[in-house]
């Protein structure tokens, strides 16, 4: 049975054997940095050139949604960061509370990331052969606020007017949309599987202040999906909301 | 280092900062500032990254050598952005209307 908070031969100290572990997940992360560093250069170009479709397609999204995302994703920054702080002090059940709840934070982004992923499929914004940029003016739901599908036709022209080629490039929007925030929600769900393993190991009560390293690497990884939430939310929600 | 432990407190007030700035950004981009409203976004941004790797992610309170892999990770991205886009945007052609642009020189 693998023993916990035991000191391993290669290292002096307990200190030292930690912070190894640490500088390890930093060049880890420093790797996610340019793994996602890829898509935001691809995303700056594309931008560049075709800046039009970009605001249409960010008008788009649901700001209520991503908003409520961006709070929810933040809050279980916080929680994590307090079951961190829980478990260098020796508090077993707060640990465990928050991880729960950091979980919970998760799981809930996750699912709001769902309900605006099928409106996108309703509205036959997923680009493909059935992309339609001006599919929900042209069949508004019974619900929808006709102002509100007069201005997006309104906004439409002028933009079509701008860029003939507007359906193509809104693609291009949002193939970096479900790309980025795709590659987000994997690595949330990657997370959520360890928080599922740390709330176990918790609960057994194998973390004590002198052995608590999983939290705190898996709470480093979590901060870091965290700040890329806070890059990719005004990035693909707040590219033309001042039209 | 001598283990550094970071108050309850700190955590909140920080995510109560994070919670102001986005509400910041939210606000700013419902204002016309023509190019400036990718900067003001991209400050933003760049602050609420900063408050949670120093103080949720304890990069404050780490040694300097992993200080150093994170400034690494940026200054890497940095060359990326910044050696990718002066190809872009000194070609002689416009890439979004395939045109020549004219008075360059094409080498």
């Amino acid at each position: 049975m693998h023993r916990t908070g035991e000191l391993y031969g290669q290292f002096e100290t307990l200190e030292q054997q930690k912070e190894s572990a640490a500088l390890g997940m930093w060049v880890f992360l420093a790797t996610e940095v340019l793994f996602f560093g890829g898509l935001f250069m691809t995303y700056t170009l594309n931008r560049h050139y075709y800046g039009t479709a970009f605001g249409v397609g960010s008008n788009t999204l649901d700001l209520k949604l991503g908003g409520a995302n961006t709070i929810i994703l933040i809050l279980s920054s916080l929680t994590m960061a307090m079951s961190v702080w829980a478990s260098h002090v020796g508090k077993r059940k707060q640990t465990t509370g928050f991880l729960v709840a950091t979980l919970v934070l998760g799981t809930a982004f996750l699912g709001v990331k769902v309900i605006e992923y099928k409106q996108k499929f309703d509205h036959h914004l997923v680009p493909g052969y059935h992309f339609q940029i001006d599919y929900r003016a042209q069949h508004p739901a019974p619900n929808d606020d006709p102002k509100e599908i007069e201005a997006e036709k309104e906004e439409l022209s002028k933009a079509f007017a701008k860029d003939p080629d507007l359906n193509a490039h809104a693609q291009l929007y949002f193939s970096l949309y479900f790309g980025m925030t795709g590659l987000h929600a994997l690595h949330m769900i990657v997370g959520a599987g360890m928080l599922v393993w740390l709330i176990r190991q918790s609960i057994i009560g194998r973390f004590t202040p002198t052995y608590n390293t999983p939290v705190e690497m898996i709470g480093l990884y979590w901060h870091f999906v965290d700040i890329v939430w806070i890059y990719l939310f005004p990035l693909l929600y707040l590219i033309d909301r001042h039209r | 280092m001598s283990e550094h432990i970071v108050p309850p407190r700190a955590y909140v007030v920080i995510f109560l900062s994070l919670m102001v700035l986005t509400a910041a950004t939210v606000g700013a981009a419902y204002v016309n500032l023509g190019p400036f409203n990718i900067v003001i976004a991209l400050a933003i941004a760049s602050v609420k990254a900063t408050l949670v790797v120093l103080y949720f992610m304890h990069a404050r309170y780490s040694p300097k050598r992993t200080q150093l892999v994170i400034i690494c990770a940026v200054f890497w991205l940095a060359i990326m952005l910044a050696l990718t886009l002066s190809d872009y945007v000194t070609r002689d052609r416009d890439l979004a209307t395939d045109t020549q642009v004219t008075g360059m020189i094409r080498a």
